[in-house]
């Protein structure tokens, strides 16, 4: 081919078949677990890395579309990069590359799969992702969501000896085929049954309302199921964990997103005309999502447990930022709409960063102390100092703390509610606040969760005795850490190039973006409407922070002094300070406990007054177990319980069955 | 020659309230003081007990990492930029659009968190409660500012707050209800933020009841010196945000020279009226069960979210 | 905001009504339940006060001096006596879950605001807006009878609830016809009278002023 038809489908293309290339390779050279390390992952880093750098190139370029030599005879693939693909595969190839990198120098030491079929899995996980983010028909489309599931599956059982692990893959691939069914369902509608799959044919179908909204809500639900929004989150807590730490942050990171893509590509792109109470919907279970998923991420102990429910939330939030833009723009308010669809979307990126670094994190934790319970850990900044350095920023961003990422995207999701006052429904204007206030609320409790792992993990004293002392993980990992780390405090600090190229993606999408005076203000000043009604610059907050944090150390001792002793801390005349003394994980979250018990579904167990061996045991549990998937489970066993009975067993039974099909079809015939 | 004025007038504002923030602090124990019928330490006491702690030395814990040690600096500096952004005596501060009022909200918070973390550094059993039930208030005290800021904000049609000081100090009288309900929820919330009677004792030294002084207990010398000013300027600031937002008549428009002495005369009046205020309210409370915190900040961020209804139904 | 200035003390009363109606919702105190009644009272009277200053309708002063006296003076008067009597002065109640009730008071505002919303684009008076808040005042009353344990906060309740309705009928519709007026404030003196007297034979059959004895009374 020559270079000057090389556009960025070809690039994307061509990237991704590198990908599955390279878990080949990694299968072929098994027996070789150190050249797979030390190559094939560092090698997939560098393929994402240009990925990222194809998404970004595609948020500028005009749109590309390819068939591939794939696929059925009369069905090939087609393929497609516009601007709402290149910003995803930017987001992709970028978290990737950090952890790819981190998987160089984790994989090193693995048990259960070997390295070489993991090394596949892996890259045929990242390969289907960015053939997701790429595909222009519902049949490609359908083909390598199947493959996203799946490879993802063995990933999640890579440790298949623990029947934990296995029951969390089972879990996680059924919900994951319900939503594809119901993806599938919502494709079948928009086809409507002339035309073919490609997404061009669907685009053009021309739906009126009820159909429109019934392949709305399936969308909804179908990608909802795979991003984890209620009630179909369940299968979140359990399949994370129960992966190895990188698959972990790539799953939270970047799959969840892609089912944020689906969504976004069917609802604004396929279906179109957009409606209010779509909007409504999607705002109302985005929020009911994210106080959910924040509540109960304060009440676990296991660290991977809690990042995971601590994705729910995100999820939600970035549901809250898609949903009132879909309000907007029902309503006929495009820069409104722009605004809340661009807010999504930053979310989307940065939480994409944040927990792939707080995720990448845990794997650290775990590899140098084989410690998961926030209970048995503590002190580690003294072991760990440069994991517990990329650990704070990450608490940092995803409390939503200027001057880092993850305020910037909660700010333009505030500043996307406040233009509520356009709106003349009073229902939706008076929902809008509560929205924004639930919002607010989940922002603070996710601190409170951040303080409690950070003070809990990394300071204090140590809880728990370890056989050895832990020691710093390797160069790879830290440089994967490194890599997220700086991310978040790019997109941060200098927020306004990546908003500029999200605007990019807003004109190609809903034909609006922000308004002439918002972007108007230089790379310094963040501008969303106009600069009366807001502005925010985190380079000048962090400059003034720093600046006067120095002063005021060079003065104080210019002035005064700077002596220090050390000594024992203040123990109010108790000699022993032992570890039982300081907060365990549960024990912060206490509070919480009390304040919103009717949402747990608390089982204790308190010893009596006179029990020689007194033991306590609580247990927090999610009540969408008891009241909605053991009745749903029950049903379909009583059903499949009925339907088994026609298995009879007697083969004059079974030729009764073919005689009356015959005797039917006969009927039928004439 | 606009722009290097207004620097110069910026940093005067900064240096002018760090200056007498514990001025603002010693006069509300002062006013404590005589309406217990005490006769007091005096308005500078707290310049005197900073002097006092700056003079020593440092005391610190074997096991204190440098975030405990940072710290301070890093709440002084936190503070500090909260009273640049807020307009005080005029609001032609060319700090100001560097945060709007969620920024301010969310400024709070990362100094919420420093000094919560700095809390549970240590390991013992003082400074994680103090960090427990620091978070605990927390939690429900920073979205009801917010709420209640927001309703400032509707208002103005802006989140900056200098267009909102212009807006609503400029205009003729204008009476919002919206801002009854926002201005009894700001209150609460400033009790509850800044430690003072019926959520916290800021005198108490009984453990149990300690939230603000558990997390601190391990401070010694000039980092308890730096915090202790980093507390008074927090409360200035709050104070200053109440002043900014409810009362605004006084503040100097954008680059109106000729206000500025009948703007510094109101904020001298009305900081001696909030000191008062302030001290008056928390010698008739009494200090409330720890767990009946939640619901007086649960009241707070419900009135609050009530007020932006009420702007909405109410104020089209 | 470029209505008259009048109208603006009026809103203004609305949301202190309502802000008064949220704190009798969550009080505990049997006796600040009693001031907040009055102080609501207060609030009636002065925005009664100007309704009648600025539509000049004389009778409304009458109302005014009519809600002066008994809902600001002689009620809490009555109830004052009356809980000192029953050695209630100093009870506190339990109630159900302080953020429970606050939430669905909320719920109650919004769904009150949205049905009084198509009647005030007809109404023709000064203040249209008005009568969502007076409507969530009687509900929020309503609520507050209905989580409430002792006798004595329910009749506070009824009280609030006749507040609402009167503020509804002062800003949405310049008053009430004075007979009907009068009418009505008889029946709520006489009211609380027979309540005060039921009071001292409850507490004389069950020895309290809970109302779950009262449940003693079923048939089986």
């Amino acid at each position: 081919m020559d270079l000057s038809s090389f556009r960025p489908v070809e690039a994307a293309v061509t990237l991704s078949v590198i990908w599955i290339g390279l878990g080949a390779a990694g299968l072929a050279l098994a027996r070789a677990p150190r050249v797979v390390t030390n190559w094939v992952f560092p090698a997939g880093a560098a393929v994402a890395l240009a990925l990222a750098l194809t998404g970004l190139w595609a948020m500028n370029a005009p749109v590309s579309t390819a068939v591939l030599p794939a696929g059925l005879p009369d069905l090939p693939f087609h393929v497609r990069v516009d601007p709402l693909s290149g910003f995803f595969l930017l987001l992709l190839g970028g978290v990737s590359f950090g952890i790819s990198l981190f998987s160089a120098g984790y994989f090193r030491s693995t048990e259960g799969s070997s390295v070489g079929l993991l090394t596949l899995q892996y890259h045929v996980f990242l390969a289907s992702m960015s053939f997701v983010l790429i595909a222009d028909d519902a049949y490609l489309f359908m083909v390598v969501w199947e493959s996203m599931a799946l490879s993802s599956y063995f990933l999640v059982t890579a440790e298949h000896h623990n029947e934990q692990n296995r029951k969390a893959g089972f879990i996680y691939l059924l919900v994951a085929h319900i939503g594809a069914i119901s993806i599938l369902l919502c494709f079948g509608v928009l086809h409507g049954g002339h035309g073919d799959y490609t997404f061009e044919a669907l685009r053009a179908a021309d739906l009126n309302g009820f159909w429109a909204t019934v392949a709305f809500l399936l969308a909804f639900f179908g990608f909802g199921a795979k991003a984890g929004m209620l009630p179909l989150h369940v299968w979140l807590p359990e399949a994370h964990p129960a992966a190895p730490s990188p698959v972990s942050a790539l799953m939270s990171g970047v799959m969840l997103k892609t089912a944020i893509y689906g969504m976004v590509r069917v609802i604004y792109d396929l279906i179109g005309g957009i409606r209010w109470e779509w909007g409504l919907t999607v705002l109302l279970f985005g929020a009911a999502t994210s106080l959910f998923g924040v509540l109960f991420a304060l009440m676990q102990h296991d660290l991977k447990r809690l990042l995971a429910y601590h994705s729910v939330e995100n999820i939600g939030i970035i549901l809250i930022g898609i949903g009132l833009s879909m309000v907007f723009l029902g309503s006929g308010h495009p820069v409104a709409a722009a605004l809340g669809l661009i807010a999504g979307l930053y979310h989307t990126l940065n939480h994409a960063v944040f927990k792939g670094l707080l995720f990448l994190g845990a794997g650290a934790i775990l590899r140098s102390t084989g410690l998961r319970n926030l209970n048995e850990m503590g002190g580690l900044i003294r072991y760990l100092p440069h994991t517990a350095i990329y650990f704070l920023i990450g608490a940092l961003a995803i409390s939503a703390l200027p001057p880092l990422n993850g305020f910037v995207s909660e700010w333009l999701t505030f500043q996307a509610s406040l233009q509520a006052p356009l709106l003349e429904s009073s229902v939706v204007r008076s929902l809008v606040p509560i929205v924004a206030a639930v919002l607010a609320l989940s922002g603070a409790l996710t601190g409170m969760c951040f303080v409690k792992v950070y003070g809990v993990a990394f300071l204090g004293q140590h809880r728990h005795e370890l056989s050895e002392k832990p020691r710093e993980v390797s160069r790879w990992e830290r440089a994967g850490m490194l890599w997220l780390a700086l991310a978040c405090f790019a997109l941060g600090l200098l927020p306004v190039f990546m908003i500029g190229q999200l605007n990019n993606v807003s004109q190609a999408l809903i034909k609006a973006g922000l308004s002439d005076g918002a972007m108007a203000s230089g790379w310094l000043w963040l501008v969303p409407t106009s600069s009366a009604q807001a502005s925010y610059s985190p380079i000048v907050f962090l400059l003034v922070i720093a600046v006067v944090f120095a002063l005021t150390y060079l003065v104080v001792r210019q002035v005064y002094h700077g002596r220090l002793r050390r000594s024992d801390p203040w123990d109010c005349g108790f000699p022993a300070q032992t570890s039982r003394m300081e907060d365990s994980a549960d024990g912060f979250g206490q509070p919480i406990r009390q304040i919103f018990a009717p949402v747990f579904l608390i089982h204790r167990e308190i010893p009596r007054a006179d029990d020689p061996r007194p033991v306590f045991k609580q247990e927090v549990e999610d009540r969408h177990w008891h009241s909605m998937y053991l009745p749903i489970a029950r049903f379909t066993e009583f059903l499949s319980g009925h339907i088994g009975k026609l298995q009879q067993g007697r083969i004059s039974v079974y030729l009764l069955f073919s005689f009356l099909t015959l005797i039917a079809l006969l009927v039928f015939a004439q | 020659m606009k722009q290097a004025s207004d620097i110069v007038f910026q940093v005067l504002q900064s240096v002018l309230v760090v200056l007498i923030a514990p001025l603002v602090m010693g006069w509300v124990n002062q006013c404590r003081a005589w309406l217990q019928n005490k006769s007091g330490a005096g308005v500078w006491q707290p310049y005197r007990v900073l002097n006092k702690l700056f003079h020593k030395d440092a005391v610190l814990a074997h096991n204190a990492s440098p975030l405990f040690r940072s710290t301070p600096y890093i709440l002084f500096g936190c503070m500090w930029l909260a009273v640049g952004i807020v307009p005080v005596l005029a609001t032609s501060l060319p700090f100001a659009p560097a945060a709007d009022v969620i920024a301010l909200v969310g400024l709070f918070a990362l100094a919420r968190v420093f000094v919560s973390l700095a809390g549970m550094d240590i390991g013992t059993s003082f400074g994680t409660l103090g960090a427990r039930r620091e978070m605990m208030i927390g939690f429900l005290a920073e979205p009801a500012m917010l709420m209640t800021l927001f309703t400032a904000s509707l208002i103005s049609h802006s989140t900056s707050l200098a267009t909102i000081v212009e807006t609503l100090g400029h205009r003729e009288l204008v009476i919002y209800p919206s801002m009854a309900f926002a201005a009894v929820a700001f209150l609460m919330v400033l009790l509850a933020e800044n430690a003072r009677v019926p959520i916290d004792n800021p005198s108490t030294h009984l453990e149990l009841t300690m939230i603000h002084e558990a997390m601190i207990l391990e401070y010694s010398a000039r980092h308890l010196a730096l915090i202790e000013w980093a507390t008074s300027l927090k409360l200035t600031a709050y104070i200053a945000i109440g002043i900014a937002i409810f009362v605004p008549w006084g503040i100097a428009g954008a680059g109106d020279w000729a206000a500025l002495p009948v703007a510094l005369a109101a904020l001298v009046l009305k900081l001696l009226a909030a000191g008062a205020g302030l001290a008056l309210l928390e010698t008739v409370s009494a200090k409330m069960r720890i767990f009946r915190a939640p619901e007086f900040l649960g009241t707070a961020f419900m009135l609050a979210t009530l007020g932006m209804l009420i702007h909405f139904l109410l104020e089209r | 905001m470029d209505l008259p200035f009048y109208v603006q003390l009026i809103n203004l009363f609305a949301a202190l009504l309502l802000l008064l109606a949220f704190a009798l919702l969550t009080q505990r105190r049997i006796l600040s339940l009693i001031n907040l009644f009055a102080a609501q009272g207060f609030v009636l009277v002065l925005s009664t006060l100007v309704v009648a200053y600025s539509t000049h309708q004389s009778h409304l002063y009458y109302s005014a001096l009519l809600t002066l006296v008994l809902k600001v003076l002689l009620l809490p008067w009555i109830m004052h006596r009356l809980i000192r009597a029953l050695n209630v002065r100093w009870d506190i109640e339990t109630l159900i879950d302080i953020p429970a009730t606050m939430l669905i008071g909320i719920v109650l505002v919004i769904f009150a605001f949205n049905l009084a919303a198509p009647i005030s684009q007809f109404a023709g008076t000064i203040t249209k807006s008005t009568l969502g808040i007076a409507s969530a005042c009687i509900l929020l009353a309503f609520l507050m009878m209905i989580t409430r344990r002792k006798a004595v906060s329910q009749v506070i309740g009824f009280l609030a609830m006749e507040n609402g309705l009167f503020f509804a009928a002062t800003s949405a519709t310049y008053g009430m016809p004075m007979v009907v007026e009068l009418g009505i404030a008889l029946d709520v003196l006489v009211g609380t009278l027979i309540f005060g007297v039921f009071f001292f034979h409850i507490r004389e059959t069950f020895e309290s002023l809970d109302i779950h004895h009262l449940e003693k009374l079923k048939e089986r």
